[in-house]
């Protein structure tokens, strides 16, 4: 899909909350081997919000940044779509309150997007599409989660909380989107019925018919109608549900480490969901040089997978002056807890009625 | 809080709106009708002024005896800041252990669940410290 | 202006009165003071009465004319007045200025407070709510957080340590262990106040005066006629009040309390005397920082001396000046919107010489300061012995 007029990100921030658990904390707790665990999922440490995060107040932080590096102001933004599978309502919108605390209220439209951890990405493409289309001028995409993982279920060792926001407009880019493809089947590999707390999931079902194929099938179609392939991009990021999948990808299409290193941010952060991609997003572009290229693939169960082919340009290097953090400034600002402090972070104590 | 009293006072919670005394130029937050010190002479010139969100701590205390909506950041850490417009806030301050705290501290607004108005009740943002670092 | 008289004081304990209701509170101290004075029913021409929430306390709004009601004297005009913790103190200058201006002859001044009928966390988030609860409750600012960050902000300023708000504490419950009507009439060593658990950093367990039930009340009558009543009259020189930003945040002075130093110089002025001029004081300790704040907004030592003071005892019983002989807020209890007559009732007992084993020498003259919320409001009494 390539749009007919010129589009791309004009900022963009990310933020992931202070606290980390490790595998091997969480291991001890359940009587399963967590450092080795870790060391199967290449997890070391995943991000716990505070009990005062959630998906609102992890958008807005990025938000607010995202603006800020943008030099625009809140009622620049005509579009604000947040993508999430634990927005705090299941009926109110995320969108609504970011957009209020960025200032851009009310003159825009606004939704929230739900597509597993692909919802960022989602809304990428919406504001791509209202952006060319001249409808808006600036558009907010948004990917954010504090993803849930049942206590004791292999998610938990991975479940993490973190979120980017880019804005997307057709002046002052800091990087092209060239093309974007999409790829989607009604997948069952992962998901969480209305009602239920915790998500569930297909096992190894997640892997071969599920992650692999739609992020091999999104990227592959990139490549036939851009006419590329893997040495035409200096960066790649794909959505990272744990350490070993994206780099399995990334192998098995012919990119080096190199290319996904800066974006890998799994290792260090866990599985953030729908924020997964944006932020590694982020992390790429606070390194790349103008002129770099970036593929980006996100995946999301249920299932579907997003592809971008972004071109940086010489403007990054401006916008990385303005007093916002980078994603590795955000990421090394860190503290490791216990898992009783996780169990009374994320509400795991039944506290009753107080 | 009822919904209405929350939702009054979103760009002040949200987005740290105060007031410019267009009189003697002080800054108030949250927003005042009549400047304190100005008065009369400030009737119809208080005007909108965004808060940059940045200032130091002038005083600050460990909570360990919560009001029960806080019971679960307990214990958590309030501070007076002294914004860079030099006027005053109390808020909590995040993402920073007690022991690190001191007065003349650097510290910026985040945005961050305040509360709730029961489990299936609205949910009350607004603003927190955090430190720079 | 006509001068003023007390000529009649009542009490109820102070406490967790569990089997009694604010409705009955009210009436026992309101029935003591009125036999104290010997004035009959049909003399009593109004009534005050200072409380700060029953409203949330016990659900019940109008309280005056239900107490006068239950008193026997529902043809008696009645209001209650609210300013925080200085309800009663408000409530006494209302019926100071009654009688002062030959409105009124004869005027009922009470105060109650009901804290036990919900939970000790509700009466607290209740209590929160005299500070400013939009702007600092709704934060997560506790009532006693507040007052730790102005005890943070004078150790910071002055030197003043964790021992010297310790040693309020420590000279409070010595004073309690002597008054009979005490919430806690026992002495706490200073080791065990020092161990004691975090409220709100600096201040722990003992830094903090308990929420308590209780009421008391005064009869007033114009100074020319007081003899002719059987209480021993006791003269109310001076009053002032004082006045503040609700917020903390919005002070420039986080050391010190302008509404107290305001209520006091108004009122030393009114009485023509001063700080040194004193013998003793009851001030609102409901914290252990506010006793030291008190005592140098209201001119007994220079700011940032009144830790060193009390540290050294000048503030304990027939020392430099006696303060808090009752055992204040911290041991006598802390009825909110009864506090401000609970000083009274103690003035009147030190300057009739009645006070027993807690007496303050020679007392002739003491002062009662009360003080609602953060600081917001402040009232001073100046009372002088009859003769």
């Amino acid at each position: 899909m390539k749009s007919s007029k010129e589009v791309g990100i004009k900022g963009y921030a990310g933020y992931v909350p202070r606290y980390r658990i490790s595998p091997t904390e969480i291991g001890e707790v359940w009587g399963k081997d967590g450092a080795r665990m870790g060391k199967g999922l290449n997890i070391q440490s995943k991000s716990v919000p505070s009990p005062d995060e959630d998906v609102i107040s992890i958008s807005i932080q990025a938000a607010k940044w995202a603006v800020k590096r943008a030099k625009l102001r809140g009622e620049d933004i005509g579009a604000i779509y947040v993508g999430s599978e634990s927005h705090p309502y299941a009926v109110k919108p995320t969108a609504t309150i970011v957009a209020a605390a960025v200032g851009a209220t009310p003159y825009l439209t606004a939704a929230d997007y739900e597509f597993a951890c692909k919802a960022g990405t989602a809304a990428f493409q919406t504001c791509m599409g209202l952006v060319a289309s001249g409808m808006i001028k600036n558009g907010m995409a948004i990917g954010s989660d504090t993803s849930q993982g049942a206590p004791g279920d292999a998610l938990e060792y991975s479940a993490a909380a973190g979120g980017a926001a880019f804005i997307i407009g057709a002046d002052d880019l800091i990087a092209k989107i060239n093309y974007t493809t999409s790829f989607t089947t009604d997948t069952p590999d992962f998901w969480r019925r209305e009602g239920q707390k915790y998500p569930s999931h297909g096992g190894r079902f997640t892997g071969q018919p599920a992650y692999f194929k739609h992020i091999a099938g999104c990227t592959n179609v990139l490549f036939e109608e851009t006419g590329t392939e893997p040495d035409d991009f200096d960066y790649a990021v794909f959505h990272q549900p744990n350490g070993k999948f994206p780099v399995k990808i990334a192998k098995k299409m012919g990119f080096t480490m190199e290319q996904i290193g800066p974006g890998l941010l799994v290792p260090r952060i866990g599985n953030t969901y729908s924020g997964a991609v944006p932020l590694g997003l982020a992390a790429t572009l606070d390194v790349a040089e103008p002129g770099s290229r970036i593929l980006v693939t996100s995946y999301g169960s249920g299932a579907g997978s997003d592809s971008f082919d972004i071109e940086v340009t010489d403007r990054i290097e401006e916008i990385r002056e303005r007093d916002v953090p980078s994603v590795e400034d955000v990421i090394s600002n860190s503290v490791y807890i216990s898992y009783a402090m996780y169990a009374k972070f994320r509400e795991k104590i039944d506290r009753g009625e107080w | 809080m009822t919904i209405p009293r929350f939702w009054r006072e979103i760009k002040q919670r949200y987005k740290g709106i105060g007031v410019e005394c267009g009189n003697c130029q002080r800054v108030y937050f949250p927003p005042r009708e009549v400047c304190p010190h100005c008065r009369r002479e400030s009737i119809g010139k208080m005007k909108e002024r965004e808060l940059t969100g940045k200032g130091k701590v002038i005083t600050y205390t460990e909570i360990h005896e919560p009001m029960s909506d806080f019971k679960m950041m307990t214990p958590y850490i309030m501070a007076i800041v002294e914004m860079d417009e030099d006027v005053r806030m109390t808020g909590q301050l995040v993402d920073i252990e007690y022991e690190d705290v001191e007065p003349g501290l650097e510290v910026d607004v985040t945005i961050r669940r305040l509360g709730e108005e029961s489990p299936s009740g609205i949910i009350y943002y607004g603003y927190k410290f955090v430190p720079i670092r | 202006m006509r001068d003023v008289a007390i000529i009649g004081i009542g009490e109820t304990k102070i406490g967790e009165l569990w089997d009694m209701s604010l409705r009955e509170l009210g009436i026992e101290a309101g029935l003591s003071a009125i036999r104290d004075a010997g004035v009959k029913g049909e003399e009593i021409e109004k009534i005050y009465i200072g409380n700060m929430s029953a409203g949330r306390l016990i659900n019940q709004e109008h309280i005056a004319p239900m107490i006068a009601d239950y008193a026997g004297l529902d043809d008696v005009p009645s209001v209650r007045i609210e300013s925080g913790g200085a309800s009663g103190g408000m409530a006494l200058t209302e019926g100071y200025m009654s009688v002062a201006s030959g409105i009124h002859d004869i005027v009922v001044v009470g105060g109650a407070e009901k804290m036990t009928d919900v939970g000790d966390q509700e009466a607290k988030k209740i209590l929160s709510a005299t500070a400013d609860w939009e702007w600092e409750s709704v934060f997560g600012a506790t009532f006693d957080s507040l007052y730790a960050m102005m005890a943070r902000y004078h150790m910071l300023t002055h030197g003043t340590s964790k021992e010297q708000l310790a040693s309020v504490s420590v000279k409070n419950h010595a004073h309690g262990a002597l008054n009979p009507n005490a919430q806690f009439q026992r002495e706490v060593p200073m080791k065990f106040v020092m161990g004691a658990p975090i409220v709100s950093d600096p201040l722990s367990m003992f830094d903090c005066a308990p929420l308590s039930d209780g009421a008391a009340a005064v009869v007033l009558c114009p100074a020319g006629k007081a003899e002719s009543y059987m209480g021993e009259p006791v003269k109310i020189l001076g009053t002032g009040m004082g006045a503040d930003h609700m917020a903390v945040h919005d002070r420039r002075e986080l050391d010190a309390m302008k509404a107290t130093r305001q209520a006091g110089t108004k009122a030393f002025s009114l009485a023509g005397l001063k700080p040194k001029d004193m013998d003793f004081a009851e001030v609102h300790d409901n914290y252990t920082i506010s006793e030291i704040m008190a005592i140098e907004d209201l001119g007994f030592f220079p700011k940032g001396e009144g830790g060193p003071a009390t540290e050294r005892g000048d503030t304990s019983l027939n020392e430099k000046v006696s303060i808090n002989t009752s055992g204040g807020l911290k041991a006598k209890g802390q009825p909110v919107g009864a506090v401000g007559l609970n000083q009274a009732v103690e003035a009147v007992i030190q300057l009739r010489g009645d006070a027993g084993k807690r007496q303050v020498d020679d007392a002739e003259y003491g002062l009662i300061h009360n003080m609602g919320g953060t600081g917001a409001s402040a009232v001073v009494h100046i009372l002088g012995r009859w003769n």
